[in-house]
Parts: structure tokens; sequence; C-alpha cells
């Protein structure tokens, strides 16, 4: 299995340039094109990337994790689940940069090959900013009864979040 | 209305750690955090930059070769199955799949205006002008779901703090994804199966 998380990139790159090669367009040109498109939207996000990280690292850094740790760390002990994750997973559906910045903070202190650095890894790679969207998606055609929308997407956010654990604990 | 949200989400991350710092006598470390943490974000940045920009420059081509185009034609039949009150030849379809294929390919910033797109088609089907048709909502689980193959950011993260096996992450990843995709269609399918 694990070989086959290697494979998938290269294999994309090739199937995409071949493609590209087959319908003669000018793959080189095209790709200084995108990149210059990327690099404008890595600027465009630099700001949210200070703020949340500016925000994340007061709340880290006070301990008042800590202080919630211990109140709560008998029941995670028991079901497996490094405690480090809990804001990570509480942050994602908000704000991807928000969970960015802890997943950050967690590589920093464990290592991203420990088991909280995967977890944090898949976590990140599972779930997307799902109350977030449905804010911004619904807001932008002036929709203001969402009905079930938010709770089928926690739902699965949910379902999202203990397959990550599971997996990390069957696949390393 | 998105933006305020998560605007009360970083105010509240500030003050709970400002407030419980004064109160546990932690404050010098705040003091500390404060002056260090924007060198922090642009080590963040420094570090996501390269494969993003990388990323883009590749799925570029994908874009202009129409390799993208063909990839979500391909989403499309199975798609109208899960969207079964909007027409077959509804352009609300074509984003759908777009928005599918960049969520996938991790390409984040054209999956936001495909999915807007998206929405705005399914406003003009929606009897009710100001409730979320069941379609809405259908597009909204698959995408906040949805599977990333190629989770850029992540993966640049992980080569930047000395990852052993940077990708190794990739397909539990994406078996996570499934899983919660799936786990949140059936939820939807249900609940719109009860509405009737």
């Amino acid at each position: 299995m694990n070989i086959i998380s290697k494979i998938i990139l290269p294999v994309i790159v090739l199937v995409i340039i071949i493609y590209g090669l087959y319908k003669r367009v000018n793959i080189y040109e095209l790709f200084l094109r995108g990149a210059k498109e990327g690099l404008k939207t890595s600027f465009n996000i630099f700001p949210a990337i200070v703020a949340m990280i500016f925000a994340t690292n007061i709340f880290l850094d006070s301990g008042f994790l800590l202080f919630v740790i211990n109140i709560v760390k008998k029941f995670f002990d028991s079901v497996l689940i490094p405690l480090e994750i809990i804001p990570m997973a509480l942050l994602r559906p908000i704000s991807g940069t928000a969970s960015l910045a802890i997943m950050n903070d967690i590589f920093a202190s464990f290592g991203p090959d420990s088991f909280i650095g995967r977890l944090a890894s898949i976590l990140q790679g599972c779930t997307d900013t799902t109350i977030y969207v449905i804010a911004l998606y619904f807001s932008s055609i002036k929709i203001s009864k969402t009905k079930y929308a938010i709770w089928v997407g926690l739902f699965a956010d949910f379902v999202g979040i203990t397959m990550a654990i599971i997996l990390t604990n069957l696949f390393f | 209305m998105a933006t305020k949200m998560v605007g009360f989400v970083w105010a509240f991350l500030i003050i709970i750690g400002i407030i419980y710092a004064l109160l546990s006598g932690n404050i010098s470390a705040i003091n500390d955090s404060i002056l260090t943490n924007a060198n922090k974000a642009l080590e963040l940045f420094l570090n996501i930059l390269p494969i993003i920009v990388l990323w883009t420059g590749i799925l570029k081509i994908a874009e202009g070769s129409g390799l993208l185009d063909k990839f979500s034609s391909l989403l499309k039949p199975g798609l109208s199955k899960l969207f079964p009150s909007v027409p077959k030849d509804n352009k609300a379809l074509g984003y759908i799949s777009s928005n599918i294929v960049a969520n996938m390919l991790g390409l984040g910033s054209a999956a936001t205006p495909a999915g807007l797109k998206a929405m705005q088609e399914l406003q003009t089907i929606n009897h009710k002008k100001d409730e979320a048709s069941a379609a809405m909502i259908t597009f909204l689980v698959l995408n906040t779901a949805g599977v990333t193959i190629i989770p850029t950011t992540i993966l640049a993260l992980r080569i930047a703090y000395n990852s052993s096996s940077p990708s190794i992450i990739i397909i539990p990843a994406i078996l996570a994804t499934a899983s919660s995709s799936i786990a949140g269609l059936t939820l939807d399918y249900y609940i719109r199966k009860r509405n009737k």
C-alpha cells in the first residue's frame, strides 16, 4: 500500500506531460504561466498565514490546552487519540490556514514521521473547511435557510476524522 | 459572512490565549510568542511556496491541453445520478465536475470559482430562492468531503521537516476522505428520501 502512495505523484506528472505533448500545446509556456499564477495566489494567502500563525501560537503557547488536556486526559487515553490533535480537528472545518498552522507546530514538536505527525497530515488532507465553504457558497447566492447542510457536512467530517485515526493506527 | 465567522474564531483563540496566560502567570511566553511568530509565518510560507508554484505550473499544462476538461467530462454521467433534480444538460453539472477535479488535484484556487458558478446555476432552478435546495446540499457535501489526491501543502511541509517518506500519507488520506464522502452522501440520500 505504501508504495502506491509514492507512485501517484510521478504518474500524474507523466500523464499530464505526455497528454500535453500529444495535444501539441506549448507545455513549457503553460507551465510558466501556471507557476506565475501560483506565485500570485501564494502571495494572496500570505496575510492569512501571518494572521493564523499569530492566533494559533498565542493559543498554543498560553498553556490553556494543557489545562483542558489534564481534565479530559483519561477519556482520550482510553481511545488512543493523541490530545494535541484535538484543536487541529476543531479548527479544520473553519479555517484551513489555522489547522495548517497547528500542523506546522506539531511537525516542529514531534516530527512529521511521528504517529501524531502522520495523523495530522492525514487529517489535514482528508477533510475540508466545511463550515467556511458552506457559509461562503450560500452567502454568494443569498440563501439564508441552509437547512440540514451543516449537519451533513460535519457528519462527513466526523467520519473522516475517525477514519484518519483508525487508518493511522492500521498503516503505521 | 464567511470571513466574519473566521474572524470570531481568530479573536477567540487570541483572547483565550492571552487571558489564560495572564491568569496563570505565563504571560512572558505570550510576549515572546507575539514577537517571534510572524517569523514563523514567513518560514511556513517559504516552505509551501515553491511546491505550490511548481504544482500550479504542472496543472496549467493539464488545463491547457484539455486534460482537466476531459477528466471532468468522465465524471458527469455518475454525477447526474447524484443530482436527480438537475436536468442532464444543465451547466451546473459541468461546474460541479470541474470543482471536484480541481479539489482532487489540490488546486483550491480553481475549485472555488467553479463551485460558486455551480451554486449560481443551481439557484436558477431552485424553487424557493432563500432556501437551500437538495441539490445544493448534495453538492456541498461532495465538495467539502471531497477527495484530494495530491495534498501539495502537506507534502511540502513534511519535506521541510525532513520526513523520511513525505508521500506515505497519501493513500490513508484518500481512504479516509473517501469514507467521509460516502458517509456524507449516504446521510444526505436518506434525508432527501425522508423529506420527499
